[in-house]
């Protein structure tokens, strides 16, 4: 079936997965899982470099030919410290692309979404291509819109939680708010997660835990690779409507008589 | 007279009129995919052979590491 590829602030990508790079018990592992995932976007975290810079680095896992880096500003807890990792992200030579995170809670890490919405103003002024990790709140989506971000990308659940996909009706409500793409961010657990969220319209989902946790990284990466074509297929092939009662699958005429 | 600088959160004595560049090759950290802020602010490229260190600069020095 045709389909378009997935558009980034004019950048355009077959794969509809976005895949971490945390957590993974080896960085072979990683590099093995983002080749089974089939993704062509990575997430980072910007970090302190461990001194003396000798040592060992993610980057030497990640070919960057291939791969579209999207730093991420993950611990960032205010509009100022995420739009301060954006730019050393940029300098840093990572890029315009950047997940924009301002975290409101450190039990929950739900987003706060006021410091979002200012950070994504500055920013989408200053070039970037913003992604914002944001609240299933149709609302908050089309103010992110609005303020220049490049997708909408609500959480499905908690980060790291592996909950799926909590509250459908609202991701589907996003979807009618707004014209920029729809990621989900956050709360997959498995691969039904991500035919789910898929299978509702949104044009990608972005993971991390849910692969690099699992007890085979690789193997569910490639699970989910699947998971979302399929659920992509199954959207665009268009599911039928539900009923409470049984329609038989076989013509009722033609039965043979057995009446004696 | 040494000055006494932040470098990632550790403090550090350098020798008067370092720059940014000599603290980076004394630190032996590669340049690829690396920023430097000095005091919140970033500090471009070009400039690191410019700008020298002054007492109770705090340095970040960060590079991409895993996260999702």
């Amino acid at each position: 079936m045709y389909d378009t590829n997935l558009v980034l602030g004019g950048k355009e990508f077959t794969s509809r997965l976005i895949v971490g790079t945390g957590k993974y018990s080896t960085l072979p592992i990683m590099r093995d899982a983002h080749e089974a995932s089939g993704a062509e976007i990575v997430t980072v975290a910007v970090r302190r470099v461990s001194l003396p810079g000798t040592g060992e680095s993610i980057l030497d896992y990640i070919d960057t030919k291939r791969f579209t880096l999207l730093p991420n500003t993950a611990g960032c807890y205010t509009a100022d410290e995420a739009i301060r990792t954006c730019y050393l992200a940029r300098e840093a030579g990572l890029g315009e692309m950047v997940k924009l995170e301002v975290i409101g809670d450190q039990r929950t890490l739900f987003p706060d979404v006021i410091g979002l919405l200012e950070a994504t103003q500055t920013l989408a002024r200053d070039g970037f291509i913003v992604m914002p990790y944001t609240n299933d709140d149709p609302v908050m989506a089309k103010k992110l819109q609005d303020a220049g971000a490049a997708c909408v990308m609500p959480l499905g659940a908690p980060i790291g939680s592996g909950l799926g996909i909590r509250n459908p009706y609202n991701i589907k409500i996003i979807l009618e708010s707004v014209t920029v793409p729809v990621i989900v961010d956050a709360g997959v657990g498995t691969a039904s997660d991500a035919a789910i969220a898929m299978e509702l319209g949104v044009d990608g989902v972005l993971m991390n835990t849910a692969i690099a946790g699992s007890a085979d990284a690789v193997s569910m990466a490639r699970a989910m690779k699947l998971a979302v074509e399929a659920g992509r297929l199954a959207y665009k092939a268009g599911r039928i409507g539900k009923k409470l009662y049984a329609t038989a699958s076989s013509p009722l005429e033609g039965l043979p008589d057995w009446t004696s | 007279m040494s000055v006494k600088i932040t470098v990632n959160g550790k403090p550090m004595d350098v020798e008067p009129g370092l720059t940014v560049e000599g603290l980076l090759t004394l630190l032996n950290v590669k340049r690829e995919y690396t920023a430097v802020a000095v005091n919140r602010d970033v500090v471009t490229k070009r400039d690191y052979d410019a700008l020298k260190l002054s007492d109770g600069d705090k340095v970040e020095i960060v590079r991409p590491m895993g996260g999702g």
